[in-house]
């Protein structure tokens, strides 16, 4: 069997249903043996977008996500794709043609030294040299995407390879002496775990990406409702525990609420899961949750105590450990913990996330509200990056895992529409809106000839303040002002749609609002619709960069 | 401080270069890295030397090294007992090579001549960490036309 016919076969053992991707010269005999394989193939129009769309697929489904490029400029377009995957966990194949083996390191035509690129921005990536070792390396590279603390593994598969002949047996197991990830907690660090908790009043706990990634959201909940801590969801984690549940603190940090910088503050015990202590969630470190005894469950035992003290941290599967500490929980040992979670409800009380309508504009987290309001909470919502990103942190609720999704360690502008592209392939039957800023949306919308190719029923909110909005915000609080470099002029977004084939939508009152979302999310194919907005609404609360989380700006009125 | 640290890697192409990225990442300059095979041929034995002004820093490549694919194992030998040694190459002037400092160094065995013909000769040491001193101390003063360095290797005790 050929190289490339072997890849395709690999990629079947996988259970892979679809492959984004983009051809060129170095990989044509991949793209023949892809022609008649029963595979679903999405030509997307830009290699970055396929990148993206396999990562939405993967965060929306679970499954890995599978993209392809050519070598060179295909592989290098890749690159934002992989390092976005990277930072968020996801697992995804990334997989690159590369110049014939002969001319590798001659500067060959589209040539790029990928290895060298991806190496630090990838779990691990492969250059097949030879042909009798492509089927373990495919093997090798989904098991390492999607074990461990996911990421992306790139493949780099020279032309030749894909043209040379070979037996094709796929390896049935993976055995690799190097890599063997720790999946259950050390026994003696869940007792002096509980033995933390035992002793705690003022318990929360902080649930990020990992919670979504090892599916532990049901173990949470529970463990949440036997030890009566609220729950404190990082961008990453929003959905892994219902946010519409009494014990729900919304998102921690820059962004985040009130009552859950000040629970993180002023708390005794902070049971993180699953989360690495971003500087984004944590303001200036010596100030972070001050009180508190830290534990600290992640796979991962590069993330513990990297950027926080922990006083008990515990490596391993988050599901599997909160089961441990379910397991061996006496809940006759537990203190009362009603005094704090009465103040915490005062707190929420006193403290909501606000805005203020005007009757004329468009306030941006009306429309959230509203959209809420008309998906009955149960669309996928997936964003691009900046004040729009926020707003549909705070102003949608998610109560289901996979249901938010967002690039957040990197905070790539232009992922949210791709990415909305997988979401929708992964779940037809859901809706799914990207959440996108006038910006944003610029930097990947030639997608929208993928969506009106594939009918691909993807629904684009933009959020058109006329500015990069965020970055303006910070001019505007931090700079005095000066606007330099983020006013947008902007195409006729409608009309640009309309270009591509795709229905287009303007709104601009607030009363129009409620009608312009049902229309949209009722509609069956793709569109896109431009909201204006207010252009200088302001993302708040907001903890100033460095400072301490409990010092924030806006939302304490 | 200085720190030794082996660093048990598949033999592999591209490890090398995975390893040290995670130190050049930081601005962290490696003194010596020796690679060789071990009694294993498809496991490689790193040894690095590496100054580390921070030793949280450290910790965190030191855990990271671990969480590359390719490796074995990562092993701290500064607080461990273990064997270091390190082959320096010299060369001086054959004038050089007679000055009494010289002769006793290899009188002493400290020094062996390696190769002795023209103008020049070469001589090699194998030193420790004390002895690494001494040795250079003394040829410093005579005058080197060339010196390389093997790098650290080190064994567990
Ligand atoms: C690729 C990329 N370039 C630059 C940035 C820096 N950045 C963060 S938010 C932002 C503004 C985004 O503007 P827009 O998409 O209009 O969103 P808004 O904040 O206005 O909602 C910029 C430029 C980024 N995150 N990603
Ligand atoms: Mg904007």
């Amino acid at each position: 069997m050929k190289g490339a016919k072997i890849l395709i076969e690999s990629l079947l053992k996988e259970n892979v249903e679809v492959i984004f991707g983009y051809p060129g010269g170095a990989v044509l005999p991949l793209f023949d043996a892809l022609y008649d394989a029963p595979l679903k193939f999405i030509l997307t129009r830009h290699e970055q977008a396929a990148a993206h769309a396999a990562d939405g697929f993967a965060r929306s489904s679970g499954k890995v996500g599978v993209c392809l490029a050519t070598s060179g400029p295909g592989a290098t377009n890749l690159v934002t794709g992989i390092a976005t995957a990277h930072m968020d966990s996801i697992p995804m194949v990334a997989i690159t043609g590369q110049v014939k083996t002969s001319l590798i390191g001659n500067d060959a035509f589209q040539e790029a030294d990928v290895i060298g690129v991806t190496r630090s921005i990838s779990k691990h990536n492969y250059l097949v040299k030879d042909i009798n070792d492509l089927a373990r390396v495919v093997k090798e590279a989904f098991y390492i995407a999607r074990t461990g603390r996911p990421g992306p593994v790139v493949i780099d598969f020279p032309v030749d390879i894909q043209m040379q002949e070979a037996d094709f047996n796929y390896p049935p197991d993976v055995s690799i002496r190097s890599y063997k990830p720790t999946y259950f907690g050390h026994p003696g660090q869940i007792k002096k775990a509980l033995q933390l908790i035992y002793r705690s009043r003022k318990p929360v706990i902080i649930s990020g990406g990992g919670v979504i990634l090892a599916q532990a959201s049901p173990s949470l909940l529970k463990l949440a409702e036997k030890i009566h801590a609220p729950v404190t969801s990082t961008l990453m984690g929003l959905g892994g525990f219902p946010g519409t549940h009494e014990l729900a603190l919304g998102m921690p940090g820059m962004h985040g609420t009130v009552y859950a910088n000040m629970a993180i503050t002023e708390c005794d015990l902070l049971i993180s899961v699953g989360c690495r202590f971003d500087d984004r969630v944590t303001g200036k470190v010596s100030a972070f949750a001050p009180e508190a005894k830290i534990i600290h469950i992640d796979i991962d035992p590069t993330s513990i105590s990297k950027n926080v003290r922990v006083d008990v941290p515990i490596v391993g599967d988050a599901k599997n450990i909160i089961g441990q500490l379910l397991e061996e929980l006496n809940t006759s040992k537990l203190p009362d913990t009603a005094g704090w979670n009465e103040k915490i409800k005062e707190w929420k009380k006193k403290y909501p996330l606000v805005y203020k309508k005007t009757g004329r504009r468009i306030k941006p987290q009306y429309v959230l509200e509203e959209l809420y309001k008309q998906t009955k909470g149960k669309a996928i919502i997936v964003t691009e990056v900046g004040q729009n990103q926020m707003w549909a942190s705070q102003f949608y609720k998610y109560d289901y895992p996979r249901q938010f999704i967002s690039s957040g360690g990197l905070g790539t502008m232009g992922y949210g529409f791709p990415a909305a592209i997988g979401a929708k392939i992964a779940n037809p039957e859901k809706t799914v809106v990207d959440i996108a800023g006038d910006g944003s949306i610029q930097m990947n919308i030639q997608e929208l000839a993928t969506v009106a190719a594939y009918d691909i029923g993807v629904k684009i909110i933009i959020l058109d303040n006329g500015y990069l909005g965020m970055v303006r915000q910070w001019q505007e609080l931090f700079y005095n002002h000066r606007y330099s470099g983020t006013t947008l002029k902007n195409p006729d977004f409608v009309k640009v749609a309309a270009g591509y084939g795709v229905k287009g939508k303007r709104v601009d009152k607030e009363k129009d609002v409620k009608s312009a979302i049902k229309e949209i999310i009722s509609y069956k194919g793709p569109v896109l619709a431009d909201f204006l907005i207010e252009p200088e609404e302001n993302v708040f609360p907001m903890v100033p960069a460095g400072e301490a989380i409990n010092r924030m700006i806006g939302g304490m009125a | 401080m200085k720190h030794i640290i082996q660093v048990l890697v598949e033999n592999k192409f591209g490890i090398l270069a995975r390893v040290a990225s995670l130190f050049s990442a930081r601005g962290y300059n490696i003194d010596s890295l020796n690679v060789g095979e071990t009694q294993d041929a498809t496991i490689s034995a790193m040894t690095i030397v590496v100054d580390a002004p921070d030793e949280r820093i450290l910790e965190q490549i030191k855990k990271q090294l671990n969480k590359l694919i390719d490796v074995i194992e990562v092993v701290d030998f500064t607080r461990r007992e273990h064997i270091e040694r390190e082959l320096i190459f010299v060369k001086i002037s054959r004038e050089a090579k007679e000055e009494g400092v010289i002769s006793k160094l290899i009188k002493d065995n400290k020094l062996s001549v390696v190769a002795n013909g023209g103008s020049d000769c070469i001589l090699l040491a194998c030193v420790d960490r004390q002895s690494e001193e001494e040795i250079l101390r003394e040829l410093k003063k005579i005058g080197i036309k060339e010196l390389v360095r093997t790098g650290k290797a080190a064994i567990r005790k």
